[in-house]
């Protein structure tokens, strides 16, 4: 029998008191700012008067209506779907082939692949800027020795390059969720399908692929939220022309300095995020509830 | 375990040379001799790295960064040590509400964050301070501080602390002769972790940073919006090798793939 | 008079009672055993005196003093914890002497008393090792001796032998026994294996779902279990039932063919059970058939269909012929190896 841990009121009382700092700070320094930059957004700004700290739908009436920002966010997320889309296709079979690697050359290649994640994302954007670089850059070089193109191709302050980036940027978040959820898979399933007669391709289909599903779709959604959040890589990438929703409220805040407009935008990418996110989740856990249980 | 195939040796020599071409080539581009940007291919020179010296900004950015990394991740730790014990020893009620706060910094979009931390400390008139940037960095680095200390809070055997106390150890004693260095690994990893995320945080940053509180991702993204020359890949490059660093550090002491995956509760050692 | 003293010791978790109306007294010197099926309470029992849990009402006393009342740590109980729960930073002997610090016993002494603890159970020069590169035994034996170098009232010991293999275990109960003896250390064990309870215990509890079924010497609750649960879970046993019938004053226990004069103040329907190496063939008696037979070395375990049900028959292989598969037989039994309880419907 293992040890049971006391539900009596005093150790109640000690776990409160342990978790008070944390639980103070938070209170103090996130929920409180939140709640006044969702306030911020209600505010009036003109050029002279600065902010007005009055409460009207200017700010938010303005977002809905005016095309441009209907543009900036549409492309918030078909930036960040494609950036998606390319990680799983790319990154479901790289933890698959990484996982049915020997010893020390996983290990070697693991930190590898997700050792960027923690590598400085400017350093990493930067890469791409010179790797795309106008007309004569690496990668136009390449694909045109190659043959695969005939003309250089517009890397640099456009959404491919973006996508391409983003998609870099992102992908060892994906491939750390499929890892992961193969490691929790047996590998003797794989060969007992191969027993029953199935071939290589089939069992990928029919076995390995829907086991790790809740793992692809899980790293979709840490994928998705991230590149449609994502800062650094879209203004190097895409320069000051071609914004997104984080850009934009960058600009807000700190060049033209209309702070409730570039809070309205943060608290709707805020929320349009926390809705995808939360919803999605639910979906995968309903589809998915008998694999977890 | 069977081996991968031909087909899939090649498809992934091509997604590894993806994942690395950016680094290599920041890092090649660094040693250029000449004036502009170019990859160097017969001569390789120091003379950007040395020029990094003429550019007190970057150096003071630097020392920036680093201060303010050890500061919030040690002081992060003062707050998540005993919050990942209350969660990880302790049923009370709202337990779950108060673990999926203390993580909310991951799933709240930096951009956000900065902007309320902006509002915030022009509010409390301590914008644009040292101070500040160290409160901001503190709550985004705490979810990784938590959950590496939790994951070792949790793992621990916690017959151990009964025992500890069955032979007459007070609490505090416990603590610090049994619990605490059970948990140290996960919470001198926890520091590491949160080191890196606090060193190369940019999208938070930026809107708390003023010129005499930048960090070094800041000062990096505001040259490089101006122009991208020789100087700012040999400052990458410098990042780039500090970072490797730790990251192998982590990797030997705790495993790397672990210390990215660690959730409290499930990742017992 | 008693060392430590439950009264009706309970013990619920929300809607869920996991201890009912414990009441024991331990003598000093005892060695008794928490026995029972996982789940049975016994180990929730055990950390009530621990400390580590609140009885939910019931007192516990230790020398007279309310135990209830004191935290864990002032307690003076040495517990060995079924994980053996050894500080893995620490050396054996830094793990031994971890109580005697928090005692203030003074250096010199401290190092003395850790030397002879690690040498009593036979770990002499093992002192600067550390848990991890220990054998499991190994690792069992500074537990012990963490435990008893405080010298404790009493010594709890939380199923410590389960995670040793088979032969391992014997010679660990052998010296846990010896140890007990020579230090007269009053000890509660708790653990679900009926031999460990009866080779080392002076009364063992048995405990089914949060109750005490029985407390006795082990001879006692093998061979007078006071319920189907006891007879069942210490060893192999049979049971028939039995008729009282009364012919002309004198009443005798009927089962099948085989009867026996009645003990006073039995009636109606009866249980009788009866140990399987307690029968033997003879030539009238429970009339059955023997269904299987297997050779297990020092003896032979027929498998029989009588009349009441089926039922295990183990003969000592003393080189006399047996009966074959299919032999009709007829079981016999000595009154005084037969315990009666009164049938319910069960």
């Amino acid at each position: 029998m293992s040890t049971t841990v006391s539900a009596n009121p005093s150790d109640a009382r000690t776990g409160l008191t342990l978790a008070l700092p944390a639980l103070m700070l938070f209170t103090g320094v996130v929920v409180i700012p939140l709640a006044m930059t969702v306030l911020l957004s209600f505010h009036d700004w003109g050029q002279y008067k600065g902010i007005e700290p009055v409460f009207i739908l200017k700010n938010w009436i303005e977002i809905v209506s005016d095309p441009y920002y209907a543009e900036m966010f549409w492309r918030t997320f078909r930036v960040a779907v494609l950036a998606t889309l390319i990680t799983a296709v790319f990154g479901v079979p790289e933890a698959y082939i990484l996982n049915r690697m020997q010893g020390p050359w996983k290990g070697l290649f693991l930190l590898i692949i997700i050792g960027p994640l923690l590598i400085s994302v400017v350093a990493r954007t930067l890469g791409w800027a010179l790797l795309f670089g106008g007309n004569n850059g690496l990668v136009n070089k390449l694909l045109m020795t190659s043959g695969l193109i005939a003309s250089p191709l517009r890397f640099m302050f456009t959404e491919t390059g973006m996508v391409i980036a983003l998609a870099h940027a992102m992908m060892p978040f994906m491939v750390l969720a499929v890892w992961t959820a193969l490691q929790r898979l047996d590998p003797q399933v794989e060969n007992a399908a191969l027993s029953l007669g199935a071939g290589s391709f089939t069992v990928i289909r029919r076995i390995v692929l829907p086991q790790i599903m809740p793992g692809v779709l899980s790293g979709a959604i840490i994928v998705f939220s991230l590149s449609a959040s994502a800062f650094a890589t879209p203004a190097i990438i895409g320069g000051r022309r071609l914004k997104v929703a984080a850009t934009l409220a960058y600009d807000e805040f700190l060049n033209t300095l209309n702070w409730p407009l570039g809070a309205a935008v943060a608290v709707l990418l805020l929320i349009a995020l926390v809705l995808i996110v939360v919803g999605s989740n639910a979906l995968i856990e309903r589809r998915y509830q008998e694999m977890f249980r | 375990m069977s081996r991968n195939g031909p087909a899939a040796l090649v498809f992934h020599t091509l997604f590894v040379v993806f994942m690395v071409a950016p680094i290599v080539v920041v890092c090649w581009v660094a040693f250029t001799p000449e004036g502009f940007l170019s990859i160097p291919t017969t001569n390789f020179s120091l003379r950007w790295f040395k020029a990094l010296a003429n550019y007190p900004e970057f150096v003071h950015a630097f020392a920036v960064s680093l201060w303010l990394g050890a500061l919030s991740s040690c002081v992060a730790l003062l707050f998540a040590v005993p919050a990942a014990l209350a969660l990880s020893r302790y049923q009370f009620r709202g337990r779950d509400a108060l673990s999926a706060l203390f993580l909310s910094p991951l799933m709240i979009p930096h951009v956000v964050l900065g902007i309320a931390f902006l509002r915030f400390f022009t509010s409390a008139g301590i914008g644009g301070t040292f101070l500040a940037l160290v409160i901001a960095h503190v709550v985004v680095v705490f979810p990784f501080a938590l959950r590496l200390t939790l994951a070792a809070a949790t793992g621990m055997d916690r017959s151990v602390e009964m025992a500890a106390i069955s032979l007459g150890a007070d609490g505090w004693t416990m603590f610090r002769r049994v619990t605490l260095p059970a948990i140290l690994p996960g919470i001198v990893s926890g520091w590491m972790l949160a080191f890196i995320q606090s060193f190369d945080d940019l999208t938070m940053t930026i809107f708390l940073a003023t010129p005499g509180t930048e960090t070094l991702p800041v000062r990096m993204f505001l040259y490089i919006q101006d122009n991208i020359d020789p100087l700012v890949t040999s400052v990458s490059a410098s990042v780039i090798a500090i970072t490797m660093t730790v990251l192998i550090l982590l990797d030997r002491c705790y495993g790397l793939d672990r210390v990215l995956t660690a959730k409290g509760g499930d990742a017992g050692r | 008079m008693s060392l430590l003293e439950l009264d009706r010791v309970g013990k619920s978790f929300g809607p869920n009672t996991a201890v009912e109306e414990f009441s024991l007294a331990v003598t000093k010197g005892e060695f008794i055993s928490f026995l029972g099926p996982s789940g049975c309470g016994k180990t929730t029992t055990l950390q009530m005196i621990a400390g580590f849990l609140d009885p939910s009402h019931g007192t516990i006393r230790l020398e007279g003093k309310d135990l209830v009342a004191m935290p864990p740590a002032k307690r003076g109980l040495g517990i060995v914890f079924q994980s053996y729960a050894l500080f893995p930073h620490m050396t054996a002997a830094e793990n031994v002497a971890f109580g005697l610090e928090m005692r203030k016993v003074p250096r010199d002494e401290r190092d003395e008393r850790v030397r002879k603890a690690l040498a009593l159970v036979g770990l002499a020069g093992y002192e600067g090792r550390h848990p991890r590169r220990m054998s499991g035994g190994q690792q069992q034996r500074v537990a012990l001796a963490r435990a008893l170098v405080i010298r404790p009232s009493v010594l709890l010991l939380d199923e410590p032998l389960s995670n040793l293999d088979a032969r391992l275990r014997e010679d660990m109960q052998i010296e846990l026994r010896q140890i007990q003896r020579n230090l007269g250390t009053t000890t509660i064990l708790v653990t679900h294996d009926q031999i460990e309870a009866m080779s080392l215990s002076d009364r063992i509890v048995v405990m089914s779902k949060g109750k005490i079924e029985q407390i006795g010497t082990p001879q006692q609750v093998y061979e007078q279990p006071a319920s189907a649960f006891v007879a069942q879970f210490l060893g192999k046993t049979n049971e028939f039932a039995a008729e009282v019938e009364r012919t002309a004053g004198l009443a005798r226990l009927v089962a099948g063919s085989w009867s026996a004069p009645a003990p006073a103040g039995a009636t109606g329907t009866v249980t009788i059970s009866v140990r399987p190496e307690r029968i033997s063939f003879g030539s009238s008696g429970l009339a059955g058939r023997i269904t299987s037979r297997i050779f297990q070395g020092n003896h032979w375990l027929f498998q029989c269909d009588t009349e009441c049900g089926p039922a295990i028959v183990i003969r000592q292989n003393d080189g006399q012929p047996q009966p074959d598969q299919g032999e009709t037989v007829h079981l016999i039994w000595q009154d005084s190896d037969m315990s009666l309880r009164a049938s319910v419907a069960a």
